[in-house]
Order: structure tokens, then sequence, then C-alpha cells
């Protein structure tokens, strides 16, 4: 039996991989993939406490994380894509309208 | 009957909303008949209810109808209602009377202005407010008709808006008039703290009981009440508007500007006379200042050449015979003299228009003359009304005239001497500008001699109207020492009594108030019969002196007066100049106010004011200019603050 604390632990890398590539990457598709890290990374620690606390409530809401995912996915890929239309660029440095 | 008294006003409203709102298609003859109409229902109803009113015994004649109330806060109750008694009915009926038969005329005299209906909405509009203030039970609906009758005074100075010199001189009158009203809103603030009402019938009866004999508070609600009035009766020192309010169309002066609107002063004076008596000092200003400013008006009348002006002084310096009259205690002369002066002013006027009318707008009698022939109904209405205001036995003006210059030598014989100058002053411009106007060779320019026509018959009705009621309008107040019964003084004399026993019971006045107590009740002792009728001679002697002499000056001898005001060249050039009072208030007041004004708009406005709005404006640019910083465009950024966001939040709640 794994321990939990392995879990999480996995759970902490995987987030932190995911907020450091946000941060730092400047292609638009890399950062989209970091953030479905990200929420891959918490999907694991909700439902690693599930299993130890016996409990059906984690693994619900990680059905719920993953089906907005998906539509996150579609709505974000279609943005990227037509950002990439009239830019001709993904890379997020060049991408700086909305300031002042 | 009497309960119908809210008709009186209320019709003249009903034609302001029928022409105002929806006669925009109606025709003229409409637009007049039913302007003119409603007046005239106001005037029925007005002797109607005077007919009742004489039934009852003297004593009771004074009836309040209240409508409804209309402010209720806290212990500040006003109830909208009229107050009638004798001195509100001859108000009425002059004011009904004089307005209708000015109303006819108008619809031939301004028949071929553009303005028509807004002529008529205005006309109509004003004798709503004038009988609210004549009818009014209290202080506070007197001074909405009075501050009615001034917007509507200014309106109608200003209708011909087009030309600069109306749109000045409805200012003017506006401003004038507004300096005046502010003294009659703070004596009526006075009234209200000192009686804690601002019904009439609350207020006088029991004056005597809440101010003292000459105090210091009724001297000063007199006093402040008397600058309202001078304000709107035209006397010195705020009498300026008045001779520019003559830019308005001629039947407005002669309604508004001579016989009704002007007169708001002394009905106000004399509808307070419980108050005037309480203090012999405010009494006394009352009558220096209106006799003052009849001699004062009258030597300016002298001068002018504008057939128009001439009649506006006239009309200054009889508003001040008035106020004598009041000021010595005569209030039922000077109510006598406000109807009489109402009936002869207006005629006057009229003619004035007529006249006019006749030479295709020309005022300046040195261009008119000769005109008796082609103008026969006008001169001779002229002459009538002419007659009358020189105080010629036995038309209105003598009897009206005489009752005042009694009362006021039963004062003071000084006053007396002055009022008798005018008297002669009187007459000698009047006849000036008939004779000029009427008599000797035409002057007229050759254009305008060829279009010279009489007046149709709708304008030469009124004033045959209104010269019968110049001949005999005297009539009712024959004192009884000619054999009359001065009936009209009688019939007053209830509103005016009530004012005498507080005055006699104080006798501190002493013998002025035994004359006073006299001229109210009528009564006149044997012994003073012949001095009154040595008066009355002397008055109707220098009447024929001034007319003799203005015959002499301007129709006999042409030249001599070009001579002698050659002679006094500083004396006529300072009468002529009306005695600089233009310019001197123009330097003294306007003028600083002026500079004063725009002082403050470019300092104060265009500094403290904007500079406030603008640097509240500024200053958030400011602070966002610092912020903005924040706000670089780049996701990523906004991504690595909402990772410190977190970051300190979490460790926030971890640590605390």
């Amino acid at each position: 039996m794994i321990p939990l604390s392995h879990y999480l632990g996995l759970s902490v890398i995987l987030f932190t991989i995911g907020v450091l590539g946000v941060v730092i990457r400047r292609n638009a598709i890399v950062i989209f993939m970091c953030i479905e890290l990200m929420l891959n990374a918490v999907n694991l620690s909700f439902v690693a406490i599930a299993r130890s606390l016996s409990s059906l409530d984690g693994q619900v809401i990680v059905l719920l994380v993953m089906t907005v995912a998906a539509a996150e996915a579609a709505v974000g890929l279609a943005i990227i894509i037509s950002i990439f239309r009239t830019k001709g660029t993904i890379n997020v440095d060049e991408i700086n309208l909305l300031k002042w | 009957m009497l309960d119908l008294i809210w008709l009186v006003p209320f019709l003249p409203l009903c034609g302001v909303v029928i022409n105002g709102l929806v006669g925009i298609r109606f025709p003229k003859w409409l637009t007049g008949t039913i302007g003119s109409l409603t007046v005239f229902g106001s005037f029925l109803v007005s002797c109607g209810v005077f007919y009742e009113l004489i039934q009852l015994p003297a004593a009771e004649r004074v009836k309040e109808v209240i409508l409804c109330q209309w402010i209720a806060s806290g212990d500040f109750v006003v109830n909208l209602g009229f107050l009638i008694d004798p001195l509100s009915l001859v108000m009425l009926l002059t004011v009904s009377g004089v307005s209708f038969l000015i109303h006819v005329y108008s619809i031939g005299y301004m028949h071929e202005d553009e303005g028509f209906r807004r002529y008529f909405v205005y006309l109509n509009l004003f004798v709503f407010f004038m009988l609210m203030l004549v009818s009014a039970n209290s202080f506070l609906l007197m001074f909405v008709g009075w501050e009615g009758v001034g917007l509507c005074s200014y309106l109608l100075i200003g209708f011909w808006y087009q030309r600069q010199a109306p749109a000045d001189a409805g200012k003017k009158a506006f401003v004038v008039n507004r300096i005046g009203d502010y003294g009659f809103l703070l004596g009526m603030m006075l009234i209200f703290v000192t009686f804690g009402s601002l019904d009439f019938l609350k207020v006088f009866p029991n004056a005597h009981q809440y101010l003292p004999y000459g105090g210091i508070t009724a001297t000063m609600i007199t006093l402040l009440l008397f600058v309202g009035a001078c304000g709107k009766s035209a006397q010195f020192p705020l009498y300026v508007w008045l001779p520019d309010a003559m830019e308005g169309p001629t039947p407005v002066s002669a309604l508004i500007h001579a016989a009704t609107m002007v007169t708001a002063g002394v009905y106000m004076v004399a509808r307070c006379n419980a108050l005037y008596v309480l203090s012999p000092l405010s009494l006394g200003v009352v009558a220096i200042i209106g006799v003052g400013t009849a001699l004062y008006a009258a030597t300016m009348g002298l001068t002018q050449f504008d057939i128009k002006r001439v009649l506006a002084y006239s009309t200054i310096s009889q508003l001040g015979y008035m106020f004598l009259a009041c000021g010595v205690g005569a209030f039922g002369a000077g109510i006598f003299h406000l109807m009489t002066h109402a009936f002869f002013k207006a005629l006057l006027f009229l003619g004035a228009g007529s006249v006019m009318h006749a030479l295709s707008g020309e005022l300046d009698i040195r261009k008119m003359g000769g005109l008796r022939k082609q103008l026969p109904w006008t001169h001779s209405t002229f002459l009538i009304a002419t007659l009358a205001i020189a105080g010629i036995a036995p038309l209105a003006g003598f009897f009206s005239k005489d009752a005042i210059l009694w009362g006021a030598f039963q004062k003071d014989s000084w006053l007396w001497l002055v009022g008798a100058i005018t008297a002669l002053l009187t007459a000698l411009y009047m006849f000036r500008a008939v004779f000029m106007a009427f008599y000797g060779k035409p002057r007229l320019d050759e254009h305008v001699a060829k279009h010279v026509h009489e007046s149709p018959p709708v304008m030469i009705l009124p004033l045959a109207v209104l010269a019968v009621l110049s001949l005999v309008g005297g009539w009712i107040g024959i004192p009884p020492s000619l054999g009359g019964g001065e009936w009209f003084q009688e019939f007053l004399a209830p509103v005016f009594k009530s004012a005498i026993p507080a005055a006699v019971h104080h006798q501190a006045g002493g013998l002025s108030f035994v004359g006073l107590a006299q001229a109210a009740e009528g009564l006149a002792h044997g012994e003073e019969r012949s001095l009154e009728w040595a008066l009355m001679g002397v008055s109707l002697g220098v009447a024929i002196v001034g007319i003799s002499l203005a015959y002499y000056l301007y129709l006999k001898n042409p030249e001599a007066p070009g001579k002698i005001a050659g002679r006094f060249k500083t004396l006529y050039r300072i009468i002529f100049n009306k005695y600089y009072m233009d310019e001197i208030y123009n330097a003294i007041f306007v003028q600083p106010i002026r500079r004063g004004s725009e002082w403050l708009w470019h300092s104060v406005d265009e500094n403290v004011i904007d500079g406030t709005a603008n640097g509240a404006g500024r200053l958030c640019t400011g602070l966002s200019a610092i912020l903005k910083r924040l706000q670089t465009g780049y996701v990523q950024n906004y991504a690595i603050w909402m990772l410190v966001g977190t970051v300190l939040l979490i460790a926030y709640y971890l640590f605390r």
C-alpha cells in the first residue's frame, strides 16, 4: 500500500511544474498544457485523499473538474487558433494588446 | 355670490389656458374675444359681489372666503382664500373694469402683430395675478400675485424681445423690482415672527396688541414693506425701471405701468394701514418719499419729448401723490386717487397709442402737431383725460387730488405746498404734450403725414368709455364742503377705521391723528370748511396757471421754451438727462456689481470651482498613471500576480 504522502508529494511536484510552465514558457499551447497539468495534479490529490478517507466526495469533484477541463480545452484551443489566425503567432510575448 | 369670488381671478386664468394651450389655430378675433370676455366675466362677478356687499351694514362688510388649506408646516398655516372688503372690491372693480377696456383696445392695437396670441396670454395671466394680489387674504398669497404681476410685467415689457431695448428694459424692470420684493419678503417674515400668522384678519385687528405705538418692530415692518411698495410703484429711489418700461406695447403701458400693477404698492400700504398708523416715522417716510417723488418726476416730465415717457413720469408723479395720501393718513383719498388715476391715465396711454397707431409709430411730440382735426376722437378723449389729471373741476382728478392735498394740509402745510407745486407742473407738462401733439402747425414727417388716420372703432370705444369715467368718476367722492356725500371714502372707511382706535388710543401722535381721524371718517367741521374752499381754489388756480403757461409757451410763443432752456442751460441739461440717475446708478451699483461678478467669475469660479472639479480629475489621472504600469498586457505577468496573491493568501492562513 502506497502511503498518502507519496500521492500528495507527486501532486505537489506536478502542480509546481505546471505553475512554472505557465509562468516561464512562451508558447500558448504549452502554457495551456501546463494549466491542464495543474488541474490533473489537483485531481490526483483529490482522488488520493478521497481514497484514504473512504469518502466519495473527492471522486465526484474530480469528475466535475474533468468535465470543466474538457470544456475549457475546447474554448481555449479555439481562442488560440483564432489568435494565430490574426496575429500569425502564438508567442505570448508578442500578444500584449490589452494594456494601458 | 360672495362664495363665487374665486371666479374673479379664475376666469382670466381660463383665458390663459384656452388661448395658451389650445389656441394655436384660433383666428385672431377668437383669441381676442376669449381674452376680453374672460376679463369681462371677472368684472361682472366683481359687480355682483359688490352689489351683495353694499346690502350689508357697513360694519359687516368684511368677508373671508377660504377655498382650501394651502401650506401647513408646524405652526405655519396659510389658507388659500380671498378677503372681500370695500378696499379689495374697489381694487377688483377698477382692475377688472380697466383691464377689460384695455383688452378690447388691444384687439385693434395689436392686430398686425405676429405675437397676438402670446400677447393675450400674457395679458390674461397678468389680470389673473393682479386680481389674486388685490383679493388675497394673506400676505403670502398677496406675494404670489405680487411676483406674478412682476413676471408678466417683465414678459410684456420685453414683448418685442427681438429688439435690444425692450429686452434690456424688461431685465431692468425685473432686477429693480427684485430689490423691492426683497424688502417685502423681509417685512413679511418679520410679520410672521411677530404675529405668528400671515392672515390679514389675524394680523391687522391685533396689530396694536402685538406692536407698541411707535415701536421699533412696527417701524421695521412698515419700512420694509414700503421698500417693496417703492419697487412696485416706482417711487424714489427705485423708480428708474418705469420710464424704460415704455418699450412695451402701449396698451401694456396703459394697463400694467399706469393703471393697475404700479398701484399695487399703494394698495399694499393702504391694506396695511393698521400697521402704518402704529409707526409715525414710517408714515413720515411714506409721505416725504411720496411728495418728493411727485415733484421730482414732474420736473422730468417737463423736458421729455417722447409722449409715452412724459406719461411715464406723470405716472410716477401721481403715484407719489397716492403715497403722500397714505403717508398723511388719508388712505381713503389715496385709494380714491388710485381709482380715478386708473381711468384717466389708462385713457392717456391709450390715446397716445392711438396717436402712435395713426402716425406709424411716431412717439416724438416735436414731430406731431395739429392732429386735432385728423384724430377728432383721440383728441377729445385725450383732452378730457388731460383736464382730469390737471385737476380741473368737476373732472375725476380734481376731487381725488384735492382730497389728498386737503389731507396733506391737515398734517403739514409744507407737504401741501409741494403737492400744489407738483399740481402746477402736472398741468404744465400735460398740456405741453397736448398742445405740441394736437395743436399748432403740423410738424409731421412727409411719409407719415400721408397715412394719418383715425383708429378703428374697437380702439375708440374703450377711449370713449374711459373718457366718461374720467369725467364722472370723481363724483362718487365729492367732499361735504361741496355738498357731496364723500360716498367713496365712507364706503372705504370701515377698512381704515380699524386703524384709528389704535392710534387714538395711544394719543402719542397728538394733533396729527385728530386730522387722520377726521379724514378717515369723512368729517369736516364748519370752521374748516372755508379753509377747504380756499385750498380748492388754490389747487384749481394752479391748474389753470399751469395750463395758461403751457398755452403761452408751447402754442402762442413756440420759441420761448428754447430760450428758457438756453438761459438755464445746466439745469435744463440735468433735468433733460433725468438728473443723470441712470448714469449714477450705473456707476454706483451696476458697474461695481458687474466688476465684482467678473472678479468672482475669473478668480473664484474659474480657479476655485473649476479648479476643484478639474483637480479631482487630474488627481485620478495622476494616480492611474502610476497604477497603469501594472497592466502590461502580458498574460504571464498577470499569472505571476495571481500566483503571488495566492501564495500570500495561503501563507496568511497558514501562519497567522
